[in-house]
């Protein structure tokens, strides 16, 4: 217990690292998995050309390597930026991969006749897309886009060992100031229980609101 | 006509029609002017390559050399070494919570499904780095113990899952037979879950694949960390574009062997008659009554 009250603005800082990483990852990451996605979905062959092999290369890549790459290597370039940025570049990158593939099986439950209905009115593929199909698949994506964002959540814990703040990054300064190695690391387990049952609570309520059984 | 049928890549989703000529020419400009973007793309990071000299002979010189390339293999090898031992360990302690959470005993069955959530629910390299700095183990074992617990408590709910989707029709029959709980698990369930699970599993070890990666970050002598030590050379001019480039072919080629193997193994077994049970129809080839 001690560790955690005479730290806790330690603590703090790391949990809000790991918070605001989360975050903007996650924003990116939905974005960019939209964006995907629809490029997966389109009429236009190199979309979907590109789209495919976004999403392949990203799921087989180790995150680790894509740390290593965006983190020390981006810099050879000439683009300095902080390494937080480089961090939720990387994350939102990787995950939005997964998200794209959650994206595309969430099309494919909507039933045809929709997508069908939709065209025989007349719509146009963005319209069809945007207004008939992906409200709908948006229902049945809530659990999987949730699960994966839990996943992006512990994924960054990664960026603390490449030195960004970051809640399992804590350690480091707490083992140097003699602290007991294992309540350290019990209390950023509770921190990373508090943030991805956070995350579980709120798409669990989501899935209340919004999810509904066809 | 809905584009569904005649266009391969929208299966169950009628998003536009089976466009005209017309439409065709629109999408074959798109086509053209978004390739035209990509290529522009790849060109200015081939020129952004050039101009901050990634193609030097000096950066690439180093892996000429024998014992370079050496260093290169031992790293892959122990990044395969890792990958085997927590492949087979999480595979058996997959194995052991699976029984443990499928068990009759209350108690075991509450510390099997404890055990899983609570490993589920931590990041891997929490796991990796307490028992590398908190229990002092060698980089290896604490790699392939992380590795295991996490990967492990996937299999075990990969596994359970896949012995209740067994159709109840098998195991009743089992039962009818006179077997044993052990015996209709092993003999009976297990046999027919596993198959349908196979590409599950795989696709498990793929994740288990990329991180052994995260041994780079405990100092663990695999593939990335024999590449940071090249990068960081400086008789051959901080070679770090090189290595990646070098490096990430050969990971990411590896990952997607493997994940190429699961939908095989998926396309597979959908032909396959011995895993019908485990998905909708009630009984396999050996069957010898009609239906059910």
């Amino acid at each position: 217990m001690k560790v955690l009250t005479d730290n806790f603005a330690l603590y703090g800082e790391g949990f809000l690292g790991t918070v605001q990483l989360t975050v903007y990852a996650s924003l990116l990451a939905l974005v960019l998995g939209f964006l995907m996605a629809s490029f997966r979905v389109a009429p236009v062959g190199s979309f979907r050309v590109f789209g495919t092999v976004w999403v392949t290369v990203l799921r087989n890549t180790p995150l680790t390597l894509l740390f290593f790459a965006v983190l020390l290597g981006l810099p050879r370039f000439g683009l300095v930026l902080p390494f937080q940025v480089f961090a939720v570049l990387a994350l939102g990158c990787y995950t939005s991969a997964f998200i794209c593939e959650v994206l595309r099986s969430g099309i494919n439950t909507v039933p045809t006749g929709q997508g069908e209905a939709a065209r025989s009115l007349g719509m146009s593929f963005g319209q069809t897309l945007g207004s008939v199909v992906l409200p709908q698949a948006f229902r049945s994506v809530i659990p999987p886009i949730g699960s994966t964002l839990i996943a992006l959540a512990k994924n960054s814990a990664i960026a603390g060992a490449f030195s960004v703040t970051e809640l399992l990054g804590t350690y480091k300064t707490l083992n140097e100031l003699g602290y007991s190695i294992v309540w350290t690391f019990v209390w950023i387990a509770v921190g990373y229980l508090i943030i991805t049952l956070s995350i579980s609570l709120l798409f669990h309520v989501l899935e209340k609101r919004y999810g509904v059984a066809r | 006509m809905t584009a569904h049928a005649l266009h391969g890549d929208t299966r169950s989703t009628a998003l536009y029609d089976y466009p005209g000529p017309k439409a065709r020419r629109r999408h074959f400009y798109y086509g053209i002017l978004s390739t035209a973007l990509i290529l522009l793309l790849l060109g200015w990071l081939l020129y952004l390559l050039f101009d901050t000299e990634q193609f030097t002979a000096a950066k690439w010189s180093p892996f000429t050399y024998e014992g370079i390339q050496e260093l290169l293999l031992r790293g892959l090898g122990n990044t395969l070494k890792a990958f085997a031992y927590a492949s087979v360990f999480s595979l058996l302690l997959g194995a052991v919570l699976a029984a443990g959470r499928l068990s009759v005993h209350r108690p075991l069955r509450w510390i099997a499904t404890l055990c899983v959530e609570f490993f589920r629910a931590m990041p891997v390299l929490v796991m990796i780095f307490f028992i590398f700095v908190a229990l002092k183990v060698q980089p290896l074992p604490a790699l392939v113990a992380g590795l295991t617990l996490y990967n492990g408590s996937v299999l075990a709910e990969v596994f359970r899952t896949g012995i209740n989707a067994v159709d109840r029709g098998q195991r009743e029959a089992a039962y009818a037979l006179g077997m044993r709980k052990t015996q209709v698990t092993t003999y009976v369930l297990a046999p027919q879950a596993l198959r349908a699970m196979l590409p599950t599993i795989i696709s498990q070890l793929v994740v288990a694949l990329k991180d052994t990666s995260l041994g780079y970050l405990i100092t663990y002598e695999e593939f990335l960390h024999a590449g940071k030590l090249i990068a960081s050379n400086l008789d051959y001019d901080l070679p770090f574009i090189p290595v990646v480039m070098i490096i990430s072919p050969i990971y990411i080629g590896m990952c997607m062997l493997l994940s190429w193997f699961a939908t095989w193994v998926a396309r597979y077994e959908r032909h396959s008659l011995k895993t019908e049970a485990v998905t909708v129809a009630p009984a396999g080839e050996e069957t010898v009554l009609p239906g059910r």
